[in-house]
């Protein structure tokens, strides 16, 4: 599954990419395998996403979260 | 003062985007600051001085997530503290300023200036911010960990400068620390050979800073270009490199931000002890469940639109009315005082009016950027791009084009100059070509004029008038029209999708004396150009509109002859009623002032009309006279070009001088009253809606092409932005001026 796949206020652990050439500012940012990230909300028509990672807020657009590979958190 | 023979100390100072990296440079340098550009590019460039008995000069460098460069601002950053930019050596140190609530995301950067092999000092800023968030930072243990100087401070309430500066001081400058970070073993392997190719071509870089070198070039482009010329042999080497890689199946692009957060995220976990859930839900993140909820979040940024152009044009009618009626004051003293002639007038009629015109729109302006301040300083801005994205990437644009777009609001220049910070290079390009169509302050007094003079008053509904609502169309319109342009374009550059992600700052409460700053800042730039612009139009116009003069109608001379006949008449046959001489002459003149008022304005229309500014405008005429403009306005146009607001300074000269001495107060009054030679006004609402349309939309700023040549660096971009936003203009106004005329309104 991807961030897409997410529902608001679902935690994941970022597993890898869904491409050869990831968006180096995301990486930058930190999204990396092994990452906690936050669907937080996405914006009002839908597009982009506010998540959560490293503890700050990003918006990243639709196209670039379904390219971020999640695994879901088994909650405690 | 200083001693010439050690040379001044130079310090760098970097940072991640909204991290107080400003608030430092400012208390650093006080009023000490030169703003420029770097060569080339058009990305400011700060410096300022540090005064003291030895003064040390402060470099403020774009604000920059990484070196590696994914935008010029970036690029800049990098190109700076690596020397690699012409005619500059590297800084002596750098100040890495690092929000101490966001710090992971912050060391990154830190981590790859270390690299640099510059002595590094980190500014541990917003100690209060990662207080109230319940991060504890164990200060010494990052010191030590990193290997430089860390002194954590709240700039906001200046604490902690003293002691920045103290360390700036120190003659013996931080030590450089190793690199405390490893690359996968199969890249370090690349790299190593790499290096020893590399210092065969490129010798005059230092030993220290070739690692960080060889690998932004394995895993940047943009870097790799750079060497081309420079190390042909490495280039190839670097190729061949990528290609092993990535037959392994190794991401060598990853492989530098990979190892870099495998080093700080167990370094976070040593360096902060947590006194609150991470994941519990902040003021911040309740304020943003308000203000980018689906539904009430589109209503508020609308809302908050609406009640600033409602704000921008009625709030500061009084302090106008005021400034309007001390300029005319100001006239009337000087006419008083000073012998009738020619330079009289031209200090009236010319100066005072002219520059009078411009600064009484300061208060609007004012209102404008406080707004705007207020929007960037709580860190509403973003959101703004969060809820707008989805429409603006519809077109072509991106959340990061509002920014800039919404600056344009104020003025094109700065608006243009901020699409720097868009990474994607289609989505810049896009941007500043449509930048110039929302409607900047200067179209303004145009706006206001124009709407006030000829449109109804009265209300709509609650607190919003028509002409209220006037003022919103005039927005609204340059902004569909961008929306249009944008979308036609990303069609004409068909290319990559952008990428957006972008950050979304805690929420803060607005630091007033920031806001009030930048307000006055902004404010300034606008008067200081209009001011300059200006004062010189003012006075060319007062001279196109005076000279060459011409001998006076015989038709008025005979009007006026056949008047003052009546007058004596008049005064007479009062006299003979029993009246006194001065009592006859008083209720005469009153009774044929409106006459005489009449044949002086058109003794002195004929004189402006035969006037250099007559000459030029009637050659226009035939051209404009199907949107509604007569000469007057051609001419207005004409000067218009040199700045927007010009438009007003050139109609108060026409009609000033061309009213003579019965100089009426307002403006708008000497338009409404303005009539055809068969007695048809001049201005109707339909005309003053097919020149405010024209205003929106045409191309009628010097400065904008120029700052538009400067940052595509081409001339071919400002001239299609002309030729298309000018075209446009004149087709709208005469689609509505004649189709008003075909429906019988006007």
């Amino acid at each position: 599954m991807t961030i897409v796949d997410l529902k608001p206020g679902d935690r994941a652990i970022v597993t890898g990419w869904a491409t050869d050439d990831p968006p180096g500012r995301l990486l930058e940012f930190g999204l990396l395998p092994g990452t906690t990230v936050e669907l937080v909300r996405s914006a009002p028509l839908g597009d982009p996403f506010d998540i959560k990672v490293r503890g700050f807020h990003l918006s990243i657009r639709k196209s670039e979260a379904s390219l971020v590979l999640v695994e879901k958190r088994v909650t405690s | 003062m200083t001693d010439k023979s050690v040379p001044l100390r130079r310090v760098a100072l970097i940072g991640n985007p909204n991290v107080g990296k400003t608030t430092i440079f400012n208390q650093l340098t006080g009023m000490r600051q030169k703003v420029g550009n770097y060569p080339g590019v058009t990305v400011e460039r700060k410096t300022g001085i540090l005064s003291g008995t030895r003064p040390i000069k402060i470099i403020d460098l774009p604000g920059s997530y990484s070196l590696s460069p994914n935008s010029i601002d970036e690029r800049i950053a990098y190109d700076v503290l690596t020397g690699h930019l012409d005619g500059e050596d590297p800084p002596d140190l750098v100040v890495c300023v690092v929000d101490a609530s966001v710090l992971e995301r912050n060391l990154y950067l830190v981590t790859q200036v270390i690299d640099l092999g510059l002595p590094v000092i980190v500014a541990l800023n917003m100690m209060d911010a990662a207080k109230t968030t319940g991060l504890d930072i164990d200060v010494r243990l990052l010191e030590e960990r990193l290997g430089v100087p860390v002194l954590p401070m709240v700039a906001s309430e200046k604490k902690g400068i003293g002691k920045l500066i103290i360390e700036m001081r120190r003659s013996r400058l931080p030590a450089l620390p190793d690199r405390h970070w490893s690359l996968l073993p199969s890249v370090d392997t690349e790299i190593q050979t790499l290096i020893s190719k590399f210092a065969i071509e490129a010798q005059f870089v230092p030993e220290n800073k070739r690692y960080i070198e060889v690998l932004q070039c394995l895993s940047n482009d943009v870097m790799l270009d750079f060497w081309n010329d420079k190390a042909p042999e490495f280039q190839k080497a670097v190729v061949a490199a990528r290609e092993r890689l990535s037959g392994m199946n190794v991401a060598y692009r990853q492989a530098e931000v990979i190892g870099r957060y495998a080093w700080i995220s167990p370094l976070m976990n040593t360096v902060i002890s947590r006194k609150k859930d991470p994941n519990a839900k902040t003021v911040s993140d309740k304020i943003d469940a308000v203000v980018t909820h689906r539904i009430v979040g589109p209503i508020l940024f609308s809302l908050l639109l609406l009640l600033i152009f409602q704000a921008v044009f009625s709030w500061a009618t009084p302090a106008m009315d005021l400034i309007e009626s001390g300029v005319v004051g100001l006239g009337r003293l000087v006419r008083m005082q000073a012998p009738a002639g020619i330079v009289t007038d031209l200090v009236v009629d010319g100066i005072i009016a002219g520059v009078g015109n411009v600064v009484v729109f300061l208060p609007q302006i004012l209102l404008l950027f406080f707004f705007l301040g207020l929007m960037e300083d709580t860190g509403y801005m973003a959101r703004s791009a969060f809820i707008m994205d989805r429409i603006m990437s519809k077109v072509g644009l991106s959340g990061g084009s509002v920014v800039p777009l919404l600056s344009c609001f104020a003025c094109a220049i700065p608006g243009i100059m901020a699409a720097r910070t868009i990474a994607n290079p289609k989505d810049r390009l896009i941007t500043i070509m449509v930048a110039p169509l929302m409607s900047c302050s200067a179209r303004l007094p145009i706006y206001t004029l124009f709407i006030a003079a000829f449109l109804p008053t009265g209300i709509v509904f609650g607190p919003i008038t028509f002409q209220g609502l006037a003022m919103f169309s005039m927005y609204a319109l340059g902004i569909v029209l961008a929306f249009v342009a944008a979308f036609v374009l990303k069609l004409v550059f068909k290319g990559q999708s952008s990428f957006f992600a972008m950050e979304l700052p805690p929420y803060r409460m607005p630091r007033p004396r920031q806001i009030f700053w930048r307000m006055i800042d902004r404010s300034k730039a606008f008067v200081v150009r209009a001011g300059k612009i200006i004062f010189g139009m003012s006075v060319i116009l007062w001279f196109l509109a005076r000279f060459p003069g011409v001998a006076s109608d015989p038709e008025i001379d005979a009007q006026r002859l056949a008047a003052d006949g009546r007058f004596e008449v008049s005064v007479d046959s009062l006299i003979s009623e029993g009246l006194s001489d001065t009592v006859a002459a008083e209720l005469v003149s009153e009774e044929m002032a409106p006459v005489f008022r009449r044949i002086n304005a058109a003794e002195a229309g004929h004189q402006v009309e035969h006037s250099f500014i007559g000459i030029i405008g009637h050659t226009l005429e035939p051209v404009m006279r199907p949107l509604g403009f007569d000469w007057k306005i051609s001419a207005g146009l004409i000067s218009a070009f040199a700045a927007r607001e010009v438009m007003i300074s050139a109609l108060a000269t026409i009609y000033s001088v061309g009213n003579g001495e019965e100089d009426s107060p307002l403006l708008r009054q000497q338009l409404k009253a303005d009539r055809y030679p068969d007695g048809s006004p001049v201005y109707t609402p339909l005309v003053a809606v097919s020149l405010l349309v024209f205003f929106v939309i045409a191309m009628q700023c010097m400065s904008t092409l120029a700052i538009t040549r400067r940052e595509t660096n081409s001339w071919k971009w400002p001239a299609v932005m002309w030729l298309y936003m000018s075209g446009l203009a004149y087709l709208f106004s005469f689609i509505i001026y004649q189709g008003g005329r075909a429906l019988g309104w006007g």
